[in-house]
């Protein structure tokens, strides 16, 4: 574990980072090393971001930051490695709604956390959650929207749930621009979540992870 | 020489020029009755004393600044009055005489479909073109201009916004990238150098599609201004003059996109900021431009990157704030009352936007705490919201009663509040809507 790589990319000096991978590479590490480093630093980023002291920019930079480093290593990496999962979230903003950016917060926030996200992207219908729920098998669902519009969207899906008979198999969470209590009482979901700190707490406790 | 006018009295001259509204020929406009004349003015004057903090109204004004509401509650689809300009015209009017706030701010969010078809519109989805009828248009969020074209931008907006902005923008507008160096035409040996991008088909086509566009926006205002021009006959006014945008929000929202822009805060922060800088006369002039036009004083602006949680206090200080306040207060200087919407949250800038001349501004507030608002930002500014979108969707008339009464008791009782939604919003329940403003008339009345 390198702490100066931890630092670099933590303290968002990507330049330095970055030329501190490829020496890793180039000194003989493996890319395990350097994903586990990667992974450290991210988790930091994470903590702080929860701290208040991180904010989009920071969260933006840490994944591109990331992403770089993957590209690096991948040619060495016959596959990339299993990573060991506290649990599984199913995540979207629901259909008629194209807003991304607070889902990509919960899913980066999740994904820090050790959770496999699988993220459905934006305007999902109710059938394709429905879908991902059985393939996939998460513990948590959460639904995104941000316009009034998508309450209704998150109650279709909640419905298409409970249709399949997967209401009882997962935890639901909302979340995004108006969602409050009422909301979560309308659309019939367990939780709803003021910020991505919220949403991971609610995963956590549902996940049972302490 | 022509007298300068005062920022204050080029204001004043833009109230009074709404107080004695005018029909299209220029002559006094016929109102209904005198009672809808005498109801015009008071609505006017109410909402000119609570921005301006000087005296008390006779009540706190009331209004509703909705998304497509209008619309969807009348039972039309989102595409019918985008598409129908009358309709659309006839039912925004008829929900105005329904729900009688003091000012509307008129059938313009719909906008016109075909208009959006003709440019080949690849900026916003809606509907029939990637959103379905019933929903409202949203934004394609992307980069719609590369990190490597700050200085393209910085040197010259207005040939980066038409020869690189706008084909990317507007499927139908790639002629524009042919367009030439207009200084080319300094001296006559280069006037029919820089005239042969117009013979081009390209170019032609560009400009074909122009015309088209210009005359669809002329049948919409036809039918849209149209609304306005009947709803003040009977008494209500629309005092929205335009819209213009902080420019991190320029940037970040339709340019660098959400994604670009945080990046570039870390890897290129000077031309981020030369950029903006860059960008604060333009977005005076739009402002100024657009109330010109109209003669109407207030000029929106939605706040959108610089909310809570999207920023740190430094970061929103050092980038976001400068040239927002610069642009605002040109638009004062130009005799103009910015009205900027703290959409989501704004409780960690409150303090930073509060530096603003008094009443000069008024703020449309989301989900900030209105009595936290009202103690910081509220001492400067009026306060314009901010009834829960979540609230008119599904609450009762009985919850939204309750909440404009705890707005006027603890925020409204010095005057500098005006009763709003607090978020765009295209679904509620109409009772709700009636509450919120009958509310705001019988219990807001100052004594």
């Amino acid at each position: 574990m390198s702490i100066e790589l931890v630092n670099a990319i933590a303290d968002m000096r990507e330049e330095e980072a970055l030329k501190l991978v490829k020496e890793m590479v180039e000194g003989g590490s493996g890319p395990m090393a350097v994903l586990d480093t990667a992974r450290e630093a991210m988790a930091i980023v994470g903590q702080r971001y929860e701290e208040g002291k991180y904010f989009l920019p920071e969260l933006m930079m840490a994944g591109e930051i990331l992403s770089q480093i993957t590209d690096i290593v991948k040619p060495q990496l016959a596959k990339m490695p299993e990573v060991k999962h506290v649990g599984k979230v199913l995540i979207g903003t629901v259909e008629g709604d194209i807003h991304d950016i607070g889902k990509n917060i919960v899913t980066f926030m999740l994904d820090v956390n050790g959770f496999e996200v699988l993220d459905l992207g934006v305007d999902v219908p109710p059938q394709k959650f429905v879908e991902a729920i059985g393939d996939f098998e998460p513990q948590v669902v959460g639904l995104s929207g941000f316009l009034t519009l998508a309450f209704d969207g998150m109650k279709a899906t909640v419905d298409a749930i409970k249709e399949a008979g997967l209401r009882d198999s997962v935890k639901i969470m909302i979340g995004g621009g108006q969602v409050n209590e009422t909301i979560q009482e309308y659309v019939d979901a367990d939780a709803y979540g003021r910020d991505a700190m919220a949403g991971v707490s609610l995963a956590k406790k549902w996940a049972g992870v302490e | 020489m022509e007298k300068q006018l005062s920022p204050e009295e080029k204001l004043e001259a833009l109230w009074q020029g709404k107080l004695s509204p005018k029909d299209p020929e220029g002559n006094p406009l016929p109102f209904q009755s005198s009672e809808a004349e005498k109801a015009y003015k008071d609505r006017i004057l109410r909402f000119k004393d609570a921005i301006q903090m000087k005296k008390l109204p006779d009540r706190v004004p009331v209004t509703i600044f909705p998304s497509m509401f209008p619309w969807t509650n009348a039972g039309m689809t989102v595409q019918d009055a985008m598409y129908d300009y009358g309709k659309c015209a006839k039912v925004f009017q008829d929900f105005v005489l329904e729900f009688e706030p003091d000012v509307h701010w008129g059938a313009y969010a719909p906008g016109p479909g075909k208009l959006y078809e003709i440019l080949d519109y690849k900026l916003y989805s809606w509907p029939g073109h990637g959103v379905a009828p019933e929903h409202s248009y949203q934004c394609n969020e992307g980069e719609y201009m590369m990190a490597n074209e700050y200085d393209a931008l910085i040197q010259d907006p207005s040939g980066f916004f038409s020869r690189a902005y706008l084909p990317r923008v507007f499927g139908a507008l790639g002629g524009f990238q042919m367009l030439p160096f207009l200084p080319g035409i300094l001296e006559m040996y280069g006037v029919a150098l820089n005239f042969i991008p117009f013979g081009l088909p390209p170019v032609q086509g560009t400009y074909q599609a122009l015309f088209e566009a210009g005359a669809e926006a002329l049948q919409w205002i036809g039918a849209i201004g149209g609304a306005d021009g009947a709803l003040a006959t009977f008494g209500f006014p629309n005092i929205l003059g335009g819209f213009t945008k902080a420019p991190f929000d320029v940037v970040g929202d339709t340019l660098r996109g959400t994604k670009g822009i945080m990046l570039d805060i870390y890897r290129q922060p000077d031309k981020l900021i030369q950029a903006m800088e860059a960008l604060v006369p333009l977005m005076i002039g739009l402002g100024v431009a657009n109330a010109q036009q109209t003669g109407n004083p207030l000029i929106f602006m939605p706040l959108h990157k610089g909310a809570d949680g999207f920023l740190s206090d430094e970061q929103f200080k050092k980038f976001y704030w400068p040239t927002l306040k610069a642009v605002m207060m040109g638009l004062i200087d130009a005799g103009i009352v910015p009205l900027p919407a703290a959409e989501g949250g704004y409780s960690s800038r409150l303090k930073v936007v509060q530096d603003l001349p008094k009443g000069k501004t008024l703020w449309m507030i989301d989900l900030t705490d209105m009595a936290d608002a009202k103690k910081t930002l509220g001492q400067n500014a009026c306060l314009l919201g901010n009834v829960p979108s979540a609230m008119l969707t599904l609450g009762t008339p009985q919850e939204v009663g309750d909440y404009v009464k705890n707005l006027i008791d603890t925020t409204g009782q010095d005057g500098g509040l005006i009763i709003c939604n607090g978020a765009f919003f295209d679904n509620a329940k109409p009772e709700n809507v009636k509450a919120m403003v009958d509310t705001a008339k019988e219990y807001g009345v100052y004594k």
